[in-house]
């Protein structure tokens, strides 16, 4: 007689302290509704105190870590699920850590041979130390306009701004010191905004089609978040060659930073059709509006038996 | 030439032509109306979303303390009305709202100087409602309201959404400042500009915590009167003064030229969503008919609920009860400012909920906000107050429902932050803030 395995039981983890938790209970929410529709046990937790008193009791065959943003992403609290001796669903506490760092992730990536903006990264106390206005002079020089500058850690684009004149560049590095201490600048390259996420079910990181982001202004928060600002195609408006290669970057940026089972890498094409690599989420956001589930909607996957299938490859590994 | 794609606003549906390649998230893009341009969700609203951790000290939301309830006695009040007037309670009302609690709230009222008829009163769900009911009724497209420099995030998102343009007119220690308003009406008359409402919150302003002066009531009543203009009275605060007697109400001068919005969710509980217009009779009709077409009829369940509260509890000592316990969270916030937050200036206010911060030279405010919340305590910027991206250098503070530990406790975070803030301004010269939309709708949060 075949032996009859109790379904697994997932923990899925949303909330948490950071700028984003808003949309990662959104993204809990989600996520659970759909592995419940196929028949599992999910229990959806918040990060504190209650925590590990929770996992120890229910000792949950998977824990899905849906946390955007600071200790969600950096690797921190995957850590201590790993140190607990249960399964992470999504890449392990040293890759998160890794690719959390928009910086490191680029200098990966970049020697793997993939395009990415050249950039710089720039610590608020370097400003103190060499006076602000002779840094952003020789980034201008360096760089040129336009200039993205980003917090070099964090998502849902929170304190991004494109800057166009040398002019805007000190408020938007007040904007960008506000969420944390070290800034990445790089330069703007113009073009098709496209999200390539990466499932791995057991047999290999696999692309997903790119979703296009297409807004009326820089893809921030407003936008993201806003379904009537911004208009996403799925898939993207690219042709076969264009798309087979940013699928190509994604796969090779979940390959090269070590990531499992699940990523998201942002990308941009220029006019030539060369993909750019931006970054990469190690818990992309699967809220009604993110971009993985709308990839995987357009491959044609059930959200709910894909989700499945990412917690069975865990159990089974 | 770089191209980078726009969205197609134009085409509803799922277009055929530039999506031909891929499905559209939202196939209704090009279908909804004008005015919901207006409304979005900010990172404001995403950042808020901490501030219900209880990590964070919020100074952020206007929500009463309801802890000082008899809840005991209103679990019975609310089993009695289903047992003894279910059939009622649960029953579609009368789109005026229920005849005894229209009573009551004269009784109400009468505690500010108001006298009305039974008849003149409307209830609505909450004084939002009743915001967007007048709104609704006199607002065309283009408009103006003319309002105070702050005002009410609430009642600029509801005449956003009627697309109407407001005008702001400043307030000092004292209120609207009569001159400045009369000036500014000349000059929308003299501009050609129709000005349909004057919006007024006289007493215990949200945001600035300031009052107007008893002696000016009547000589903006009159500038009003001479240039046109409808009054709305704004008065959810009144009763929760913190010296001497309660002001008269502008309804108490004039009661043809004055709309007065009333509510219980700040004197009692706003979870029963229960407030009131009280308006002339041509008005008041208008007013019934655009909340039936919105609603029906208020909640009976609601009404009969509070009505009962009215009847036979001792609401009067609830209110002092409110007042003792805001007035000393209120000193605390003051005091602690003081102490701490030595390079902000502030208002003192003698009543209400808030106190209205301006931040030392070269902050903003809405920057600042996510190295507060990320130091775990949060307040909402200035800018939420006003229609034309003025306020980044103020933020409102709450002191209604954290207790005086915790607001200290968030006072000192939040000096800490204007600390670490004032570094960076320094270090960058900032020339101002990266531009972004000012108003937004109003979260929960916001009120």
């Amino acid at each position: 007689m075949p032996e009859v395995r109790p379904a697994p039981t997932v923990a899925v983890l949303a909330g948490g302290l950071s700028h984003e938790r808003d949309v990662s209970l959104r993204s809990g929410r989600r996520v659970a509704e759909a592995l419940r529709g196929t028949g599992l046990q999910v229990s959806v937790h918040d990060v504190d105190p209650d925590l590990v008193p929770a996992l120890r009791q229910l000792r949950p065959d998977v824990v899905w870590p849906l946390l955007h943003g600071a200790s969600g992403e950096d690797g921190s609290v995957r850590d201590v699920v790993q140190m607990l001796g249960l399964r992470v669903l999504g890449s392990d506490a040293r890759a998160s850590r890794v690719a959390w760092s928009k910086p490191v992730a680029k200098t990966v990536l970049a020697r793997a041979g993939v395009a990415t903006p050249e950039y710089v990264t720039l610590p608020q106390s370097l400003f103190r130390d060499l006076g602000a206005a002779q840094v952003l002079d020789v980034l201008v020089a360096r760089l040129g306009l336009p200039l993205v500058v980003k917090p070099s850690r964090g998502g849902s684009a929170l304190g991004v701004t494109l800057v166009t004149t040398r002019d805007a560049l000190p408020a938007a590095m007040v904007e960008c010191f506000s969420y944390t201490d070290t800034a990445l600048v790089e330069r703007a390259v113009l073009g098709t905004e496209v999200a390539v996420s990466v499932v791995d079910t057991g047999a290999g990181p696999v692309a997903l089609p790119a979703v296009e982001v297409v807004t009326d202004g820089p893809y921030d928060y407003d936008a993201r978040y806003n379904p009537g600002r911004t208009e996403y195609f799925a898939p993207a408006r690219l042709g076969p060659d264009v798309a087979a290669a940013v699928a190509d970057v994604a796969v090779r940026a979940h390959t090269a930073l070590g990531l499992r089972d699940v990523s998201r890498t942002d990308l941009l094409v220029d006019d030539a059709g060369v993909p750019w690599f931006l970054e990469v989420n190690v818990a992309p956001g699967m809220t009604e509006t993110s971009l993985l589930p709308q990839a995987a909607e357009a491959a044609g996957h059930d959200l709910g038996v894909l989700y499945r299938s990412l917690v069975d490859a865990v159990v089974a590994r | 030439m770089t191209t980078v794609p726009q969205p197609d606003r134009r085409t509803s549906g799922h277009p055929t032509s530039a999506a031909a390649a891929g499905t559209r998230l939202d196939p209704w893009l090009g279908s909804y109306a004008e005015r919901t341009g207006g409304m979005r969700a900010s990172e404001i609203r995403a950042l808020f979303s901490v501030a219900n951790r209880p990590e964070v000290v919020s100074l952020a939301g206007g929500m009463p303390y309801l802890a000082r309830l008899p809840l005991d006695q209103l679990s019975d009040i609310a089993a009695r009305v289903v047992a003894e007037r279910g059939l009622v309670a649960l029953q579609y009302g009368s789109g005026q709202g229920d005849e005894t609690l229209r009573e009551q709230i004269l009784e109400v009222m009468r505690l500010q100087a108001i006298e009305a008829h039974p008849d003149d009163v409307v209830v609505t769900t909450g004084s939002q409602q009743a915001l967007d009911l007048v709104t609704r009724v006199f607002v065309d497209p283009g408009d103006v309201v003319v309002a105070e420099a702050p005002s009410y995030v609430g009642a600029l998102g509801v005449f956003r959404a009627y697309q109407a343009d407001v005008v702001h007119v400043p307030i000092d220690e004292h209120g609207l400042v009569p001159a400045a308003l009369d000036e500014t009406l000349t000059a929308l008359a003299a501009a050609g500009r129709r000005v349909k409402l004057l919006y007024t919150v006289p007493n215990f302003h949200n945001p600035a915590g300031v009052s107007m002066a008893t002696e000016r009531r009547p000589q903006v009543l009159e500038i009003a009167r001479r240039h046109g203009v409808l009054v709305v009275e704004d008065d959810p605060y009144g009763l929760l003064g913190f010296e001497g007697e309660p002001r008269p109400a502008l309804r108490s001068l004039d009661d043809e030229g004055v709309l007065y919005l009333g509510s219980f969710s700040k004197t009692f509980a706003p979870g029963y969503r229960v407030g009131w217009v009280v308006a002339p009779h041509a008005v008041r009709e208008k007013l019934v008919l655009a909340s039936e077409s919105a609603i029906l009829s208020p909640s009976n369940a609601s009404q009969l609920t509070v009505s009962t509260y009215l009847a036979t509890c001792d609401w009067r000592s609830q209110i002092k009860d409110y007042r003792e316990m805001y007035r000393e969270r209120r000193d605390t916030m003051v005091g602690a400012m003081a102490d701490l937050m030595p390079s902000a200036s502030w208002t003192v206010p003698e009543g209400g909920f808030y106190t209205w911060v301006r931040l030392p030279e070269g902050l903003d405010a809405r920057e600042m906000l996510p190295r507060a919340v990320t130091a775990l305590v949060a307040y909402v910027p200035g800018t939420a107050f006003f229609f034309d991206g003025r306020g980044a250098d103020h933020m409102r503070l709450s002191f209604c429902y954290p207790t005086p530990e915790r607001i200290r406790e968030g006072v000192r975070r939040l000096a800490g932050v204007v600390t670490a803030e004032r570094d960076l301004v320094e270090l960058f010269g900032s020339s101002g803030a990266v531009p972004r939309d000012s108003v937004q709708a109003p979260g929960p949060d916001l009120v």
